[in-house]
């Protein structure tokens, strides 16, 4: 005991619980757990964080809130409504507003807090997708996550419809008209969930059970499974000096990260209590009570729904009647397909990434972006496509801002939503490449090092210096994307089995493309100029098992 | 996790440390590792503290930002004793007041953290061996062949009857769940029946036809008085004006033309003096479609910009709606009040599977939808 | 001399000459009469002298587009009929005189002879050609007479699908677009319901009567002088400010929060 004896409290009370469920020996597994550093790993926390504030602020929300539809008389304190006639829950929302102390702030924190959830679950996304640390044998974790991606928009969905104001009922409207344009199932869903006719007495207090019961507790379920596979899976690290795929490398769990991510924590609800203090958001008293009669201009659901109201509004209108029945294409093909595209391909990735590659292999380095162009220009591809829908479900907004025609913008957009992604695609493909060129030219012939240096012959050269030994390591973590050993490693051009049909040639292809190494990092050129360079300070390291 | 100090009164030092880069020694660690490395003792090996310099600046550093955030919390609690809402102004004061303390908090306690981690203790790192996820062969042997002995225990795969029974009672207390729900929807079956009608078909309780009157004033509108060419106003039928229901099929958008600008698409039936009265429901997915052009006689619904002909019979010239807003028969009642003479044609509202093409129908029945 | 005697001849020396007796039998009027009658008089027909300046002032900046005698022409609607209250409302905003065709006349700071003056006389031709809606009376929009409530029932139900629920305006078809209500008067939120300026459909006094509009009025005033209690009001448009805010504002600041936590400060040794 090197560091003094554990002070008394402490050492009886961890007894205590040690005697009963032998804590200790969990403790000590997991107390040293080492988390890799990188800034980019903590993108996760804030929707992990938002999540806490989310329940916090949410119940605070529960002891005011009425989710019932029935009709009362405004008596509250905000002039403008008073006398009008407004369901409980909207009566009861502006009460949380104006009449209890701190229930704007709270609202306004949920709400912003919501935002921040599904906003930093796209961003954490985002960072496992283009670091490729959805790979083996992370595939499930990533699932989860798209699960949760899947339920944060509905429960998103289902709060927003609460406060029962006139722009919460026209997401609602919307979602009704969605839900009753399906084949066969239409009506009926929509009559089940609406208890009858649109609007009814019951969807406020169905939305209320599903946005602080069910969809919550099956968020906190998988946000556990999400954190006890991390957990156990170990985090994946970026490539760099002694950093491999059998190690990882980082701070210790205890105290180093868990104050970092304390930290962080404190940051997210300071963050959040910030965007509540001083950023209005949506301020339902001035929206009115709901009517299925009327509707603002500029009516938008929140920013993450942005794209479903996009595609809804790009969609030309083709509308089908055969043998009776009704196919109204205009509503289902913009509704189902894009978040099919978006949450389908997001979910299969993993899976399809291997059947072309055929790698089996378990990965712990996080792949810099550039060194899988396709992966990359794939996710940028589909970044603009959602993109291009989000800022299309705002074109009123735009229309009106920018003076120019909202017509216009549709029309607009109906081209862009195809080239776009293509030339995403196209342009993200050549900066992969060409990053990649730039980190071999770092390796084969350095840096420069800024000293102008004129030779006998009297030309001026820049020395180069090899570069800094940590930055060489990052570049060299970089490893070849696996090819499956089809037509070309059997020489006599016989495929094996399995790769003959035209799925197999296919696949064979696509392998060829998408794998292998595009541009090799060739460091066995000789430098230029050798200046002398230290090897920069050494990693401050200590190994241990 | 609790910070008990089981594992840390474990004597250190059994494991060698070493400096990243060196060879690994045999990996002879529990799967997750084992961590009884103790950092709060500065002489392990590889660990430097801090200067004392720095550490102190830190120290201080950290103890302001922690007093700056005991002095807001305090402040928070203070601001919600102190200031009420209420009204508007207060309720600012009050929001600024409790968010603000609350936000400078917050984040203090953040900078503070992050300023101990960064100032006070040591920076190093730590490498810890990973190990295949999948377990050894000899693992899933053992599992594989306890798994094949429990069920031969528990006679499952030799007894077929009761394996049978088994499923067989489990499958309609699987259902039961599902047989709950029913309730969820109505009493009645014939959705799209209710979809087809509004209450403009019904007369009202004296056998009359129903008045159209003003959303927001529930006045009667005399066809006299709405004599402005270029007027829109949205209507909603007599009796219904708060039943939401009822509104949300059957709210109008009436309009009056001067009588050459109406084309052939419109029913002139169905209008009175150059008033023309369509559902407000876009056709599309139900938004109420109401920006009205009175120079190009467009009806624009904001939610996606479908775009209606008002004089053409209200048909579709943009957007995703696939059909027109449909119109409604009126007239003027012995007292010169607009009324509805009939329903819809066609269902209004947002296309559903059952409505089938309804404008066809009608027409080939010789009728106008 | 030839073009004195031309003019003379010309069909609308007589209303010329007309209007200037008018204007001189009107200006006789009201140095006689008490003082009190002079508005209510101006504002019912039009004072003479005021329609004789008027129609100087709309023959040197409203004629080209709109016609000599405001008749209508391929630039520009006739104006015949559409009232004081259609003139006053497009001339105190600024709409007319248009600077530059386009698909609709935006608010702008009024050319320089335009006043309280200048406006009145110009009303009062345009209201002597054909009536119309007349300029309503301080009373008739004072917002603290209206009732809030009322007039935002009505307000929902006629004008957000367009202006927005606060007024903040939006888009229409083809660049055409609903204005702010952010900078108008009481006086011109009416005029434009009565004469349903551009695009905007009419909103006429006998279907929406004037204490209803006084009403929507007062909600209006109303309504964009109340503060935002919750912080900014990040333009009172809804979701799409929100969600830039928080993106820009909030996951910035926190990926900025991570780069802090993380970044690498090498120890001294």
């Amino acid at each position: 005991m090197s560091a003094g004896s554990v002070p008394k409290p402490i050492a009886s009370t961890s007894s205590f619980i040690d005697d009963r469920i032998g804590a200790g020996n969990f403790l000590k597994r997991n107390l040293r757990k080492v988390f890799p550093d990188h800034w980019s790993f903590l993108l996760g926390e804030i929707a992990l964080y938002s999540f806490i504030v989310l329940l916090l602020t949410g119940t605070f929300l529960t002891f005011f809130f009425k989710p019932t539809m029935g009709h009362v008389i405004y008596d509250g304190s905000y002039e403008p409504l008073k006398g009008v006639m407004m369901s409980e829950a909207y009566a009861s929302a502006l009460h949380i507003s104006f009449d209890v102390r701190g229930g704007l702030l709270m609202r306004q924190m949920h709400h912003w807090a919501a935002l921040l959830f599904v906003a930093g679950m796209m961003v954490h996304a985002l960072r496992v997708f283009f670091t490729g640390a959805y790979r083996k044998p992370r595939e499930l974790n990533w699932l989860i996550g798209v699960g949760l991606l899947t339920l944060a928009l509905l429960e998103g969905l289902t709060g927003y419809s609460l406060p029962d104001d006139l722009l919460s009922g026209a997401g609602l409207r919307i979602t009704e008209g969605v839900a009753i344009s399906l084949p066969l199932v239409g009506t009926w869903i929509t009559f089940f969930l609406f208890g009858g006719e649109y609007p009814g007495e019951d969807v406020v207090s169905r939305f209320y059970s599903l946005h602080i019961l069910l969809i919550p507790g099956i968020l906190l379920a998988l946000i556990t499974a999400h954190m006890i596979l991390m957990w156990v899976q170990k985090h994946t690290q970026m490539p760099g000096k002694g950093r491999t795929n059998n190690n990882v490398v980082g701070a210790p769990f205890y105290p180093a990260f868990m104050a970092k991510a304390g930290a962080y924590f404190m940051f997210t609800f300071g963050a959040i209590a910030l965007l509540g203090t001083f950023a209005q958001i949506n301020p339902i008293w001035l929206f009115g009570p709901y009517t299925p009669a009327d509707i603002s201009a500029g009516s938008q659901p929140d920013f993450y729904m942005g794209f479903l109201e996009g595609s809804l509004r790009l969609m030309p209108a083709w509308e089908i009647n055969v043998l009776g029945f009704t196919l109204p294409l205009s509503v289902l093909i913009p509704a189902l397909v894009p978040m099919g595209i978006v949450m389908t391909g997001l979910a299969l990735y993993p899976f399809i990434e291997q059947w072309v590659t055929g790698d089996r292999s378990e990965h712990h380095i996080a792949e810099r972006p550039r060194n899988n162009p396709h992966r990359t220009s794939i996710g940028i591809s589909a970044v603009t496509f959602y993109g291009i829908l989000w800022l299309l479900g705002a074109n009123d907004e735009i229309a009106a801002f920018f003076h120019v025609s909202l017509n216009w913008t549709t029309y607009v957009g109906r081209v862009l939503i195809f080239v776009g992604p293509a030339v995403a695609y196209f342009v993200t493909y050549r900066m992969c490449l060409g990053l990649q060129r730039s980190d071999a030219a770092v390796i084969g012939h350095g840096v420069e090092s800024g000293v102008i240096k004129r030779l006998p012959s009297g030309e001026y050269i820049e020395v180069h210096v090899p570069p800094n030994e940590a930055i060489e390591a990052h570049m060299r973590g970089k490893t070849a994307i696996p090819v499956i050993t089809g037509t070309s490693a059997d020489g006599d051009g016989i495929p094996p089995k399995g790769m003959r049909g035209p799925l197999g040639k296919l696949r064979a292809k696509l392998s060829k493309a998408y794998g292998g190494e595009k541009i090799p990092l060739d460091g066995e050129h000789p430098h230029e100029e050798h200046a002398a360079v230290g090897s920069g300070e050494d990693d401050k390291s200590l190994t241990r098992h | 996790m609790t910070d008990s100090n089981h594992d840390i009164e474990q004597p250190d030092g059994r494991v060698p440390k070493r400096v990243i880069g060196t060879p690994s020694p045999a990996a002879d660690t529990a799967l997750l590792g084992t961590g009884e490395q103790h950092a709060g003792d500065l002489d392990v090996p590889g660990v430097t503290p801090q200067n004392e310099a720095t550490a102190k600046k830190g120290e201080k550093f950290a103890a302001l930002c922690f007093t700056i955030a005991l002095i807001a919390g305090i402040g928070f609690i203070v601001s919600y004793v102190a200031f009420q809402v209420g009204d508007i102004e207060k309720t600012k004061v009050s929001n600024l007041a409790l968010g603000g303390a609350l936000t400078v908090a917050l984040l203090a306690l953040a900078a503070g953290i992050v300023v101990w981690v960064r100032m006070i203790m040591p920076k190093y790192n730590l490498v810890q061996e990973r190990h295949p996820m999948a377990s050894d062969g000899q693992a899933r042997e053992y599992v594989a062949e306890t798994f094949l002995q429990g069920a031969a225990e528990s006679g499952i795969t030799k007894r077929p009857l009761l394996r049978r029974t088994l499923l067989l009672a489990a499958a309609p207390l699987g259902l039961a769940p599902l047989v709950l729900l029913r309730d969820l929807g109505p009493s009645y079956a014939d959705f799209p029946k209710k979809l087809r009608h509004t209450v403009w078909g019904e007369k009202t309780k004296d056998g009359k036809h129903r008045k159209l009157v003003v959303e927001g004033t529930g006045a009667p509108i005399r066809a006299a008085d709405f004599n402005s060419p270029g007027g829109i106003l949205s209507v909603v039928p007599e009796g219904y004006e708060h039943d939401l229901n009822a509104l949300a099929k059957a709210t109008l958008i009436l309009i009056k033309f001067r009588p050459e600008e109406i084309k052939s698409g419109t029913n002139l039936n169905w209008t009175h003096d150059g008033i023309v009265a369509y559902s407000k429901i876009c056709t599309h997915v139900g938004c109420p479609a109401a920006l009205y052009e009175q120079t190009t006689h467009h009806i624009l619904c904001p939610c996606h910009q479908s775009t209606f002909d008002a004089a053409d019979g209200a048909k579709v010239i943009f957007g995703p709606a696939a059909r027109p807003l449909p119109q409604l028969p009126i007239a003027v009642d012995n007292e010169g009040y607009l009324v509805a003479t009939a329903d819809f044609a066609v269902p209004p509202g947002p296309s559903f599977w059952e409505r089938g093409d309804a404008e066809a129908e009608v027409r080939e029945n010789g009728g106008h939808a | 001399m030839n073009r004195i005697t031309a003019r003379r001849r010309h069909p609308l020396a007589r209303y010329a000459v007309l209007l200037l007796a008018l204007g001189l039998v009107g200006g006789f009027y009201t140095l006689v009469a008490p003082p009190g009658e002079r508005a209510d008089a101006a504002i019912a027909a039009g004072r003479a002298d005021d329609v004789a300046q008027g129609k100087k002032l709309f023959e040197q900046s409203c004629a080209s587009c709109h016609g000599l005698n405001a008749e209508g022409t391929a630039q520009g609607p006739s104006l015949v009929g559409v009232g004081a209250a259609a003139v006053d409302f497009q001339v105190s905003s600024g709409r007319m005189p248009l600077a530059n065709p386009g698909a609709q006349a935006p608010r702008k700071p009024t050319a320089p002879w335009v006043n309280d003056e200048t406006i009145k006389q110009l009303s009062a031709y345009i209201q002597s050609l054909g009536g119309g809606p007349t300029v309503p009376t301080q009373e008739q929009v004072d917002p603290a007479k209206g009732d809030k409530a009322k007039g935002g029932e009505l307000f929902r139900a006629n004008c957000i699908q367009c202006h927005n629920f606060v007024g903040a305006g939006g888009a229409l078809t083809q660049g055409k677009y609903a204005p702010p209500l952010h900078e108008a008067t009481p006086t011109q939120i009416y005029e434009a319901m009565i004469t349903g300026p551009q695009a905007m459909p009419v909103f006429n006094d006998s279907i929406i009567t004037p204490e209803q509009k006084r009403d929507m009025i007062a909600y209006i005033v109303g309504v964009r002088e109340e503060p935002n209690p919750g912080g900014a009001g990040l333009g009172r448009i809804g979701p799409v400010t929100e969600g830039l805010v928080a993106w820009i504002a909030g996951i910035s600041l926190l990926v900025l929060a991570a780069i802090w936590i993380t970044a690498k400060k090498r120890q001294a040794h």
